[in-house]
């Protein structure tokens, strides 16, 4: 079974955010997502600086046999990304939640979280998917 | 729900990702496509690859329909139990497919063709085959398992230890022999994965047991997933990626498995390929090594000074030297650097001749 924190925040294409102290967001994808791609050798970040709307793709997660898009689930402004994974893409498959965070982000509209999945309906969702 | 080969139900209790492969349920890894692909380098990985045709000729005028079939020659096999690697054209010189041929004796061959291309191979050589009364038998009787990597050999020995006289005539094989048995087993020094190894044709029945004892011996399962990303290091190409019934040997980098001489040989496809011979491809299939980050994928197109000069015909992360490599189809006159256009954007790559990986060293 995948692991699904109940403190974080889903999106219905396998992305996870967590709410920071400060208000900004913290984005990665879900230990299912990280399960169905097996394991990653490439990350193609975003740009620090850049801006996204709600399910813009930016960024690309690739495993030995697929690309996968990585969709903004919130509109805002990118303000850090990952650096670590250039080198260690694979600590996405090890630690999806924690050291395989992808990027953080300004929010545009604070009140835009409450559109995501909590993670009931996101286990819901995979349930539902297998 | 497709066809499942007699090694199903282990590879479930292994915890298998099972993917559709040409009709086939078949094992796309075991948890880690990259470690079992390590694990062919460094050790010895266990593959099901039952799904692949095995194919048995017999008659007394089998070599020179032969002859007549395939664009290698089989005169270059003499003796018993010897492989030859070879592709089955089209009038067009097309590839049908690409195959093993095993000489038994003057009056037997066994043929291994791909899993996805069966019934067409087998239409086709049932139609060639009619003015030489050759009996064309199907073994869809056995299983086949390929068992790879540098300690396969002496693990598959312990395991024949317990089976009969098979270990003394398997571990005096040569590369790319094979000893046949009269209980139906017959073991090649053959493979996919640019290793050494061997591949097991056996009765289905004897499969769950030979796949159990090599696992005990501490070989570990591997899937397609490895298997593709191996045989991509290896150099070896992929029927239905790297060649097709459009592209001819030539144009795929096997022009090393069409046997010229004799000149007087008639077979399938000779003439176009002679043509193509004298007056040059425009296409050919080369190696791609990518300089910067990223992953080649099939598909993606290659340019060479700016021109769109072709496509990537097989492209994947490569563990074994971690970065990415592929196979394209590109314009003859390519010289060492081109470009691939990945998601919108030109990386340079370096324009090799594979194999990249030959008995676990990097080899460019």
């Amino acid at each position: 079974m995948s692991n699904v924190p109940s403190e974080l925040r889903f999106t219905k294409s396998h992305e996870w955010i967590r709410l920071e102290d400060d208000g900004s967001v913290t984005i990665g994808i879900t230990d299912h997502a990280q399960d169905l791609l097996g394991d990653l050798v490439f990350v193609e970040t975003p740009e620090v600086g850049s801006t996204y709307a709600t399910g813009d793709d930016c960024a690309v997660v690739e495993s030995v046999k697929a690309a996968s898009d990585v969709y903004s689930p919130l509109s805002g402004e990118i303000t850090e990304v990952n650096e670590d994974l250039a080198d260690a893409p694979e600590v996405i498959n090890t630690d999806p939640y924690g050291k395989g965070w992808i990027f953080k982000m300004t929010l545009a509209d604070e009140g835009e979280i409450d559109s995501l999945l909590d993670a009931t309906a996101y286990s819901d969702q995979i349930a539902a998917e297998e | 729900m497709g066809k499942q080969t007699p090694l199903y139900d282990a590879h479930v209790q292994a915890s298998a990702k099972v993917v559709d492969f040409g009709g086939w349920d078949m094992p796309l890894h075991y948890g880690s496509q990259m470690k079992e692909h390590e694990l062919v380098r460094n050790s010895a990985g266990i593959f099901d690859v039952s799904h692949m045709t095995i194919v048995d000729l017999t008659g007394d005028r089998v070599a020179e329909f032969l002859r007549y079939l395939l664009a290698n020659n089989i005169d270059r096999l003499k003796q018993s139990g010897k492989a030859l690697y070879s592709c089955m054209l089209n009038e067009k010189g097309g590839v049908i497919d690409d195959l093993i041929v095993y000489y038994v004796n003057d009056t037997f061959y066994r043929m291994v063709v791909n899993a996805s291309t069966r019934e067409k191979d087998l239409a086709w050589i049932q139609k060639q085959a009619k003015p030489f009364a050759i009996e064309i038998n199907e073994r869809d009787d056995l299983a086949m398992i390929a068992v790879q990597g540098p300690q396969a050999r002496e693990k598959v020995h312990a395991v024949l230890s317990k089976l009969g006289d098979k270990k003394a005539q398997v571990s005096e094989l040569g590369q790319f022999f094979m000893a046949m048995f009269e209980d139906d087993w017959a073991i090649a020094r053959t493979g996919y994965t640019g290793e050494d190894g061997y591949e097991v044709m056996l009765p289905n029945q004897d499969a769950c047991q030979f796949w159990d004892d090599c696992v005990a011996q501490g070989v570990k399962p591997a899937g397609l997933g490895a298997r593709d990303t191996l045989r991509l290091e290896a150099g070896m190409n992929l029927y239905g990626s790297d060649m097709d019934e459009t592209t001819s040997p030539l144009e795929s980098a096997l022009g090393w498995t069409v046997a010229w001489e004799p000149a007087e040989r008639n077979f399938i496809g000779r003439d176009v390929l002679v043509e193509q011979k004298a007056n040059g491809v425009k296409r050919k299939l080369v190696g791609l090594v990518l300089e910067e980050k990223g992953v080649l994928r099939n598909h993606q197109l290659v340019f060479i000074d700016g021109l769109e000069a072709g496509e990537i015909t097989s492209g994947s992360y490569a563990p074994s030297l971690g970065t990415a490599i592929a196979f394209a189809r590109v314009s003859a006159d390519v010289g060492e650097r081109a470009k691939v256009e990945i998601r919108g954007k030109q990386v340079d790559v370096r324009v090799v001749k594979p194999p990249f990986v030959r008995n676990g060293k990097a080899v460019i």
